[in-house]
């Protein structure tokens, strides 16, 4: 551990700005995107439901696991 | 006994490759977020002080990853996008654009923490340095990309003119790669060289895990979305339709 207190991690040796700054970038736009998607994702649920009943080939799935093919 | 082959055309098709993209999702969320707290763990608290540059080099932990994953989305985006178009696979094209957001962000993501590294190091925010002009170039691609498919209705059709720009625009990447061998650049050489590691371990290390990160969070936001897209799409057709009804 190389910092001595927590405003000395802040500070990060004079460059805090461009250190925080770039990470706080990063953050923002990524959970930004995250954050679109989930709300496109429920966009969509309300037009197009989730398929709950189990399709074609997840019953072929079960078929082959259970060797009835 | 049989021996029992894997079909990888099976997941080709929309309506199998929905509920596989659904049970991976979990997985790389989990691992997304984990990484990203091992990652910067190390490079805040183990990696060291650099000698020649302070602290200001901690920026390169997340520069450098959100470089390269602009540079292999946008890869993987044509690939996928040039697939959907040859073999008129739906599913291909459907990737390439739920790729292209995530790529634009991370374009964007390596354009500002460069120039926040910049500033310290040169002195200024910008220049018309080689490997930052292609850079922008790459960003501008993606933007391209994604208001070319915005402005045709026809989801087809969007395809198919993407998969032409992605396609043509692919020469940028290697542009972008060996810009600072083919000219004299502000910007430093390539961070790893098969030869010699400058760096010390645990910055090595904090780099590779925050680049592995980036890779997991992709994948996981590229398959949510692509998920998104394939029930847009395809609401009309019998596998939604029946399930749904």
């Amino acid at each position: 551990m190389h910092w001595s207190s927590l405003s000395d991690f802040i500070r990060m040796g004079g460059y805090g700005f461009y250190i925080w700054g770039s990470y706080g970038v990063t953050f923002v736009l990524l959970s930004g995107e995250v954050l679109m998607l989930l709300k496109r994702r429920r966009a969509v649920a309300r037009i197009v439901p989730e398929p709950k009943v189990e399709t074609r080939s997840a019953k072929f799935e079960t078929a082959m696991a259970s060797d009835k093919l | 006994m049989s021996t029992r082959r894997v079909n990888w055309y099976k997941y080709a098709a929309p309506a199998n490759f929905y509920p596989l993209a659904g049970k991976m999702i979990p997985f790389f969320t989990v691992v997304t977020v984990l990484l990203f707290i091992i990652g910067l763990y190390v490079g805040f608290f183990v990696a060291p002080t650099d000698f020649q540059q302070g602290e200001s080099y901690r920026i390169i932990f997340i520069h450098v990853p959100a470089a390269w994953m602009g540079m292999f989305l946008y890869v993987l985006m044509a690939v996928y996008a040039g697939l959907g178009w040859a073999f008129n696979a739906r599913l291909g094209s459907m990737m390439a654009t739920a790729i292209s957001t995530t790529g634009a962000v991370f374009t964007f993501i390596s354009l500002v923490t460069g120039s926040l590294w910049g500033k310290p190091a040169w002195g200024v925010y910008w220049v018309w340095d080689a490997r930052m002009t292609s850079t922008l170039i790459l960003m501008f691609l993606y933007i391209g990309f994604i208001s070319l498919q915005a402005s045709i209705d026809d989801p087809r059709r969007a395809d198919r003119a993407g998969a032409v720009l992605a396609l043509v625009g692919l020469i940028n990447v290697p542009i972008i790669y060996f810009s600072v061998q083919w000219w004299n650049t502000l910007h430093q050489g390539a961070t790893f060289t098969a030869r010699s590691f400058k760096m010390a371990p645990s910055m090595l290390w904090a780099m590779l895990i925050l680049l592995a990160a980036c890779w997991m969070y992709s994948i996981a936001v590229v398959l949510v979305r692509v998920r998104c897209i394939i029930r847009e799409r395809e609401r009309e057709a019998p596998w939604l339709a029946e399930a749904v009804a």
